[in-house]
């Protein structure tokens, strides 16, 4: 059965040595592949890949540069043209206050993918910090680390975040980020304290402990490079869900507030004119919806590129 | 690479005059890697006979395994894909069969028992269930009857207390009580064929035997034809009655097993015989064959085996050796194989001293 | 049966020891409960085995799976503390040694493992595994820097030097085992402990691979652990022998006294289970089918822990624990109360 398991590494090693001094060396280029090179040429071969990419490359410079996008002053609103329907001039429409739509959707993709940002980057810092020692270190560590991560998981991020940030006075990206960070951090950690504990035990962390390399040495040079995989694709698969989280607590009337410009504030203002002016919520929400798929597919490519495993 | 390996109709094993249980011929299957379509097996023939042991031999990536799950329908199919030949079971041909016939088959008629005993039993289930299931299935048996029956089995194949065992999971089972309990399923509805697939390779050398004995007594008691596909040297020359010994995708040799042992007539048979270890010879240096399987997605032109076989000449090189006979009953796929038959092959090269490469002979001081 | 081995002399007999070991002891706890673990009982994996390596010399450790080998390898290597026991290097305690001096005794001793598929990070480059000695034994850096150095070992254990920027998965089994080997002779080291080095690869690649052994031991005077469950294996590239069940050593001695004069019943058993390559010995072999499975080693049998599954037990082997001594006029060491030679376990090979 084995052979069937690991066709690859069966069936391609490169083995100029073996080759009879009779013969002349093949001229084979062979790639000095590493395994990140590896990752990358995967990743090129993937449509989805090429797909997210494209769509978040357009978001990112949404969010950078909003001049690009459009020339109108989102803050320009004229109540006379209140509610009006898409048009040549307003493509998006206007919304109840008159402002142009396009320019306000535009605008919003940087409080949304900040919020995103922010909270995926330190709740990967937390997660990788506690996985790591909690992994690598195991016993009373990981007993601690564990339990304390199960009882903040099993708080509902948007229970904790209604209860905290009910009580702010102004909430504006740093707060609904923190308060995130704060309630989501617990389901990386996990998967990256599974990750460590795969590697922990491999031939290759004894080697090196036996060649008497310290743990710091054995994290940084071993443990890590070999657990991130997952938690990198986890990480950017989170910032969509991230984006996803903000605009709901925005739309509860918890998240940001006016008069901040996001998605969520758009969909929270649109829903009363649900029946009569429906582009007011159908804009923000494919902008959301779009944005979300397209880190979610990239997290996806990422992981499976990163996976050694996953090679078929 | 449509072209058999061997001439037609000529195949190892045939007995005049009696349809084989099971032959195997011109059996092509395919990989698609992302390197390319790796040949697995390479025109493939065998027959086997009730009450017969065929040993297939060889290395990881030879394509034992691949015959194994193919001649079962286990295949998984893609990457997999069978590009030809034909299995015939009692000359009824699997390949063309439809799925329903096959099923009908497989496990009643054809069984199999794998190397990794605790994957390939339900974790969750009790092993007298396990066994039950096969009798309730396929025999319309009732529960009752069915338990009868499962505790008879695992009584048969020798493990202790079976009556009260039959509640018990498989993790609760050593190694080798759970390689019996496969072995039991296996055999539960007196299959024609059996195929184990290295099955004592995980096992201690102690319990090897002990399983290795009960798979012969029970297919005398059965007379059912055995194939053994395994790596080990050792437990084929203990059991088996014709080796075929594949490499490459390819059947190099195949003939009765005191030939194989005794006259190998080809370079890789005779390579293996004398690179392994034998626990009746404290010997000195190995003569190990130097190099590596070729990848089966990037095969050398002519025989497989040229870039480390010893006797390897330019038409080695490019001409690819069909299995043909050497002696009676005796085939082989080398040019040579009179020569290396009767010990008298001219060596060309010999392995490099770190066992990596080969040196040409003729680039050599002479001694 | 009478004594007819004649005692070989012994070609290390007046080597001096480099590795002592003394009384070792290993029990791990099975514990309950996840926070708050409380211990209901041990594996006595390692349970007082002794032996000495001597220079340039072989030991091959034979055993079953759970036997203790294992175990006893990662001790041997500091991997594991010992409960009790002395493991000396050249005279010094290698077990109670700390900081620089237990660094500066770590590079004498070096370790192989078995699966050439883990053994390797994935995410290193051959020559950053093979480098890795000296990062962290800057001390040990070589005088014609390290890339020349890796690129020399490379070539000592029959790889591609040029191959020094590739990734393991880029290598077969065997090739990879070599890059093992390459990285466990970086900081030339006296002993090596081979963990069942050679059993997860190819026939045709182990003898590759064994040979090589062989000539790096013949070249730099090594002292090797060899441990492993084949038997044949052992016997080829052993000098000694020591057979180990539940955690104990039954046999010990050279590999000619082993394997041609077996004394402990077990040992007996072990050997003729051995299938040999040649069909017409077959049925010519008397073989020693042994009743059951191993008795828990959480729970061993008092006395000799091979009485509950050996023809020979008596009362004294329920109550005494046999010694692993020198019994009667046989040479070997022996742990058995009736220790008696059979050399018609395996036939002389012609």
């Amino acid at each position: 059965m084995s052979e069937i398991h690991r066709p690859e590494a069966r069936v391609e090693p490169i083995d100029s040595t073996i080759e009879p001094a009779g013969e002349p060396a093949k001229n084979k280029k062979v790639e000095e592949a590493s395994l990140l090179a590896d990752a990358w040429r995967s990743l090129r071969r993937n449509p989805w890949f090429i797909i997210s990419a494209v769509l978040l490359v357009l978001f990112l410079s949404m969010a950078i540069f909003p001049q690009l996008f459009t020339n109108n002053d989102p803050r320009e609103c004229l109540l006379g043209r209140s509610r009006q329907s898409p048009s040549a001039e307003h493509w998006f429409g206007t919304d109840v206050q008159g402002c142009d739509y396009y320019s306000r959707v535009i605008y919003g993709a940087r409080n949304s993918i900040a919020v995103g940002f922010i909270v995926a980057i330190g709740t990967f810092i937390i997660a990788v910090l506690l996985g790591l020692v909690a992994g690598y270190f195991g016993s009373w560590v990981d007993a601690v680390i564990s339990r304390f991560t199960d009882m903040v998981f099993a708080v509902p991020y948007i229970l904790g975040a209604l209860v905290f940030l009910n009580v702010l006075e102004s909430r504006g990206v740093r707060e609904v980020a923190f308060v995130l960070i704060i309630f989501m951090w617990p389901t990386m950690t996990r998967l990256m304290r599974g990750s460590v504990i795969s590697v922990v035990n491999s031939e290759f962390v004894l080697a090196a402990r036996a060649l008497g390399a310290g743990p710091i040495t054995i994290m940084r040079r071993h443990i890590l490079p070999n657990s991130l995989g997952p938690v990198i694709g986890y990480a950017t698969v989170f910032t969509g869900i991230i984006i996803g989280a903000e605009a709901t607590l925005t739309f509860l009337g918890v998240g940001l507030q006016l008069p901040a410009i996001s998605w969520g504030l758009q969909l929270s203002d649109a829903q009363p004119f649900l029946q009569t002016v429906p582009h007011l919520l159908l804009f923000p929400v494919i902008f959301v919806g779009l944005t979300v798929f397209a880190f979610m597919t990239m997290g996806d490519a990422i992981r499976d590129a990163l996976d050694p495993k996953s090679k078929k | 690479m449509t072209q058999s390996q061997t001439p037609a109709g000529f195949t190892p094993g045939t007995r005049p005059g009696e349809v084989p249980l099971l032959e195997v011929k011109d059996l092509q299957v395919e990989f698609r890697t992302k390197a390319g379509v790796a040949k697995a097996i390479n025109g493939l023939n065998f027959s086997l006979h009730a009450g017969e042991t065929l040993a297939i031999l060889g290395e990881s990536g030879s394509g034992k395994s691949v015959t194994a799950q193919t001649i079962m329908g286990i295949l998984d199919m893609p990457p997999g894909k069978i590009a030809g030949g034909e299995i015939r079971y009692r000359g009824e041909d699997l390949l063309s069969m439809d799925e329903e016939s096959r099923r009908k088959l497989r496990g009643v008629k054809i069984a199999m028992i794998f190397q990794d005993a605790l994957s390939s039993l339900n974790p969750v289930l009790p092993v007298g269930w396990q066994i039950a299931e096969m009798f309730r299935v396929h025999r319309g048996l009732k529960r009752k009857e069915a338990k009868v029956k499962a505790v008879e089995m695992m009584q048969r194949v020798g493990i202790p207390g079976a009556e009260e065992r039959a509640g018990d999971f498989p993790h609760q089972f050593s190694g080798g009580m759970r390689q019996r309990i496969m072995i039991a399923m296996a055999i539960a509805l007196d299959p024609d064929v059996l195929i184990a697939d290295e099955p004592t390779t995980a096992l201690d050398v102690t319990v090897q035997a002990q399983v290795m004995r009960l798979l012969k007594d029970l297919q005398t008691e059965f007379n059912m034809g055995l194939i053994l596909i395994t790596h080990d040297l050792g437990v084929v020359a203990d059991v088996a009655d014709k080796i075929a010994v594949m490499y490459s995708g390819r059947v190099m040799e195949a003939a009765d097993v005191y030939e194989i042992y005794g006259r190998p007539g080809h370079p890789y048979t005779q390579g293996l015989l004398n690179s392994i270890p034998r626990i009746d010879d404290e010997g000195g240096r190995l003569r190990a064959i130097s190099g590596l399987p070729p990848s089966l997605t990037d095969m050398p032109p002519g025989c497989p085996f040229n870039p480390r076989c010893e006797f390897a000449t330019d038409r080695c090189r490019t001409e690819r050796p069909e299995l043909r006979p050497v002696a009676e009953g005796h085939l082989s796929a080398c040019h040579y194989a009179e020569d290396v038959y009767a010990g008298t092959a001219t060596r060309t090269r010999r392995p490099s001293p770190t066992g990596a490469g080969m040196i040409d002979v003729s680039e050599e001081a002479p001694q | 049966m009478s004594l007819s081995v004649p005692a070989a002399a012994d070609p290390f007999a007046d080597k001096p020891s480099v590795l002592e070991v003394e009384g070792l002891v290993k029990h791990f706890p099975i514990t309950q409960g996840i926070v708050f673990q409380r211990k209901v009982g041990a594996v006595k994996a390692v349970d007082g085995v002794s032996f000495n390596l001597r220079e340039g010399e072989t030991l091959g450790i034979v055993g079953e799976s759970g036997c203790g080998k294992s175990t006893l390898a990662k001790l041997l290597m500091r991997l594991e503390e010992p409960d009790a026991g002395t493991v000396k290097f050249r005279g010094e305690d290698f077990l109670s040694v700390k900081g620089d001096e237990l660094r500066r005794l770590r590079r004498k001793i070096q370790i192989i493992f078995q699966d050439p598929y883990t053994s390797l990070n994935p995410r290193m480059s051959v020559g950053d595994i093979i480098a890795e000695p000296f990062k962290l034994h800057p001390e040990e850096k070589p005088k014609q820097g390290i890339r020349n150095r890796v690129k020399e070992l490379l070539d000592l254990v029959g790889l591609n030097p040029e191959h020094i920027n590739r990734y393991p998965h880029q290598f077969s089994g065997g090739q990879r085992q070599r890059i093992g080997i390459a990285r466990g002779l970086a900081l030339n080291p006296d002993v090596i402990i081979c963990d069942e080095p050679v059993s997860a690869l190819d026939v045709s690649v182990q003898a590759q691979v064994m040979n090589l052994l062989d000539d790096l031991q013949k070249e730099f005077g090594l002292s090797y652990i060899f441990i492993a469950h084949d038997l044949s294996v052992v016997r080829h590239i052993s000098d000694r022998v020591g057979v180990m069940y539940l955690g104990k050593l039954a046999e010990l001695g050279t590999q000619e006294e082993i394997y041609t004069g077996p004394s402990h019943p077990y040992t007996q058993a072990l050997l003729s289970a051995v299938p040999l390559p040649d069909p017409t010995l077959r049925g010519a072999r008397e073989q020693i089918v042994l009743q059951g499975d191993p008795p828990n080693p959480a729970n061993p049998p008092s006395g000799c822990r091979f009485r509950t599954r050996c023809w020979k037990a008596t009362e004294i082997c329920a109550t005494q624990e046999p010694e692993l001594i020198s019994r009667g006029q046989i040479t070997q060491l022996s742990a058995c109360h009736h220790a008696q030679q059979n050399e018609k376990i395996i036939p002389a090979h012609s």
